[in-house]
């Protein structure tokens, strides 16, 4: 469903991702791993849409649609969801109208009725439920004033809510304590479906001790460079990124 | 094709929708200012003797004064000559079922329903066209509760010893270059009376509306509230888009006395010319409010969209021991609108507090000034004030400016400010639409956010129009 060919991207002039393959189907949990600067948050951040990165190559296909082409909003509404590594603070807006503004006008483009503040309350509360949140959250601005914890469970609510076919995480884990991380992977394994794919980017292999992967990608210098299973994410942990340079796959002459 | 350009008409027309012209036969004064023409339309009035004195001593004060200068704000030099000071609707009813209904039309298409069946429920509305009021709903009910709200020139007939107790003791004749104009020319305007332990059993609020070309418009609202009592008071501002400017130069005059409190709220949503600065309303206006009495509380909320150019400061003396002052503030210039605004608190009496709320949003080439005094006096021991100034940038053209100033005289005042200025920042605009909200409901739900605490202050109806008229305000402020 997300079709990833031979994706160049530059920032400022700088070629970040070079040349980067990737296919997820419904139903899979891909997770992306690689050094600081390989261009992992690049990776998300251009799936989502953001500005100030040149795309010089390549194509991105999402479902039938050629996701390049597709606003940020458009593509949310189709399906795709980033849980941001900081998520940003909105002060003065709450965050439930926050969410029922974005879930309705993402069921507005679907074609789909927008839901009303009744339908919209027991949708929170069924998910609130489910992933152990207390409602607190909600009263509050969006993620003004929030901890580290409370931000990345607020992505995560935000997920579950919005109920995206593919939902990346850039780096959920960074700056959790073990028992937000088990929290945010409880969360997002109550989420699995096969329907569903998730693409999670970690620096560390401990998050996928709870979010168990079905494959394992390196990524390296803009490019994948090795793929495997979960136990791809144990080698790396045990011999660090180096150990990788040895087995480096040759350059792609880049077109 | 032919629908498809009304759809683009549509859409435009949308930016500034109180901007149509009502066809109706007007009766003008020929532009221009001397004593002869103060002494016409005091006549036209039929005002009494010392009515018209009182604006001819006005005037020839105002003779003597220059032109502020002190205001960043870049206006053209405004000739007073070209101007006409009176201009009023031929047909002059004696009660709203006589009001031509052209007029109701006009109002009824700004939202503001006169007639009786449609009237807005448990709001009583003046509604001043141009220089007079042309009707206001609701009397009965509120004489029954001993209220008197009538225009100005109705009370200056009926109520002498009310109007002259009180008119200009607050804003005194010579008090400002604008103050001094309005009291030679002023026209209409709304008059409220709340007797002493009377709750207003209802909203109040005066609709006012520019209609004829290259005439000004000089209202005056005088409001008493005498001890014990508390009253609501609304008003709007809408004008059609013309490409010359229109000077609006207002006086509000607020006296509350002992343990009384005035809730005073303005939208102001005057044509604030085109994208290029063209046209749009020079908006001048002197808004005081006295807390004459011990305990009293005043406090002013209001949302400025419109205009070309914005000089308005509502203050408060807080004369009265413990009392209060307020001032919750949105201002907002796009395109090529200048805003200079604030308040005064003075701090004269005993444990007096005061608040201070401001939030500035500038877009396009929008300059947003806010200007503000806080006066602790020798007399006002335990003083209090809390100021905040929020800025909101929109673009990279636009600029806001903040002056505030502090003066304290006694050791025991507290007097906070503080003072931020933001960017809507790319990153709050991508998480949003990341989630699905487009870029245009992104920026007006974070601009909403900002202005939230202003908001809360309004009554309801009035904080849905608001948020409604800076989310079309803001229209193409992005992308």
């Amino acid at each position: 469903m997300l079709k990833i060919e031979n994706l160049h991207v530059s920032v400022a002039g700088k070629e970040i991702l070079k040349g980067l393959d990737l296919a997820v189907r419904p139903g899979e949990v891909h997770a992306i791993m690689g050094p600081n600067g390989a261009g992992k948050s690049t990776l998300g951040n251009v799936l989502a849409g953001r500005d100030g990165y040149e795309i010089t190559a390549g194509t991105v296909d999402f479902g039938d649609k050629d996701l390049l082409q597709l606003e940020p909003e458009e593509r949310a509404a189709e399906g795709l969801f980033l849980a941001f590594q900081y998520p940003v603070e909105i002060p003065g807006v709450n965050n439930t109208y926050f969410l029922k503004a974005a879930l309705n006008a993402q069921r507005k483009y679907r074609g789909e009725s927008e839901l009303d503040s009744m339908q919209f309350l027991k949708l929170v509360r069924e998910k609130l439920r489910v992933l152990h949140i207390s409602d607190e959250l909600l009263h509050r601005a969006v993620n003004a004033g929030f901890s580290g914890g409370e931000k990345k469970r607020n992505e995560i609510f935000q997920m579950a809510l919005l109920e995206p076919r593919v939902a990346i995480l850039d780096e959920t884990d960074s700056g959790l304590d073990i028992d937000a991380l088990k929290m945010v992977a409880e969360g997002v394994n109550h989420m699995r479906s096969p329907e569903r794919a998730f693409v999670v980017i970690t620096h560390y292999q401990r998050l996928l001790d709870y979010i168990v992967p079905d494959y394992v990608h390196v990524l390296a210098e803009g490019r994948i460079v090795e793929s495997g299973d979960k136990t791809l994410a144990h080698k790396l942990e045990q011999h660090g990124y180096a150990w990788l340079d040895e087995r480096r796959v040759p350059e792609r002459a880049t077109p | 094709m032919a629908t498809e350009h009304n759809d683009i008409e549509t859409a435009l027309n949308r930016r500034y929708e109180a901007g149509f012209v009502t066809d109706i036969e007007t009766e003008y004064l020929p532009p221009g200012l001397s004593e002869d023409v103060i002494r016409e339309l005091s006549a036209k009035k039929h005002e009494p003797q010392w009515m018209t004195d009182w604006r001819l001593k006005a005037y020839r004060h105002w003779l003597t004064m220059p032109v502020p200068e002190w205001a960043k704000l870049k206006i053209g030099p405004i000739d007073f000559q070209a101007i006409s000071y009176y201009a009023a609707p031929k047909a002059r009813p004696k009660s709203l079922a006589e009001v031509d209904p052209k007029l109701l039309e006009t109002y009824d298409k700004l939202g503001v329903p006169l007639h009786e069946r449609a009237k807005l429920a448990g709001v009583a509305v003046d509604a001043v066209f141009d220089s007079v009021s042309v009707g206001t709903t609701f009397r009965k009910e509120l004489a029954e509760a001993g209220v008197i709200f009538c225009s100005l020139s109705e009370a200056i007939q009926e109520h002498p010893e009310l109007v002259q107790k009180y008119l200009s003791s607050v804003v005194p004749i010579g008090d400002n270059y604008f103050a001094a104009l309005n009291c030679a020319v002023f026209s209409d305007g709304s008059f409220v009376f709340i007797p002493k332990g009377v709750r207003c059993p209802m909203e109040l609020s005066t609709y006012f509306r520019i209609n004829a070309v290259n005439t000004g418009q000089f209202e005056r609202t005088l409001i008493i509230a005498e001890e014990g009592s508390y009253v609501s008071y609304l008003e709007g501002c809408t004008a059609p888009q013309r490409d010359e400017n229109q000077l609006h130069a207002a006086v509000v005059e607020l006296v509350a006395l002992d343990d009384a409190q005035i809730k005073y709220s303005t939208v102001q949503n005057w044509y604030p010319g085109d994208e290029n600065g063209v046209g749009g309303i020079y908006n001048f206006v002197t808004k005081r409010g006295d807390c004459r009495g011990a305990r009293s509380k005043i406090s002013w909320t209001q949302v400025e969209t419109g205009s070309a150019i914005t000089w308005k400061y509502p203050s408060c003396v807080l004369r009265g021991d413990d009392s209060t002052g307020e001032f919750y503030s949105v201002a907002l210039t796009h395109h090529a609108q200048q805003a200079d605004t604030g308040t005064k608190m003075i701090h004269i009496g005993r444990n007096t507090k005061s608040k201070i709320i401001s939030k500035g949003i500038s877009a396009g080439r929008g300059q947003n000034s806010y200007r503000g005094l806080v006066k602790v006096e020798k007399s006002a021991s335990g003083a209090r004030n809390y100021t905040q100034c929020d800025s909101l940038l929109i673009g990279k053209k636009c600029g806001a400016h903040t002056f505030p100033y502090i003066e304290v005289k006694h050791p025991s005042a507290i007097v906070e400010h503080e003072a931020t200025t933001s960017k809507i920042s790319d990153d709050q605009l991508f998480y949003c639409r990341s989630r699905g909200l487009g870029e245009e409901d992104a920026v007006s739900m974070i601009v909403d956010g900002f202005c939230k605490q202003v908001f809360k202050e309004l009554p309801m109806e009035f904080a849905v129009e608001a948020k409604k008229l800076l989310e079309v305000s803001l229209e193409g402020a992005v992308g």
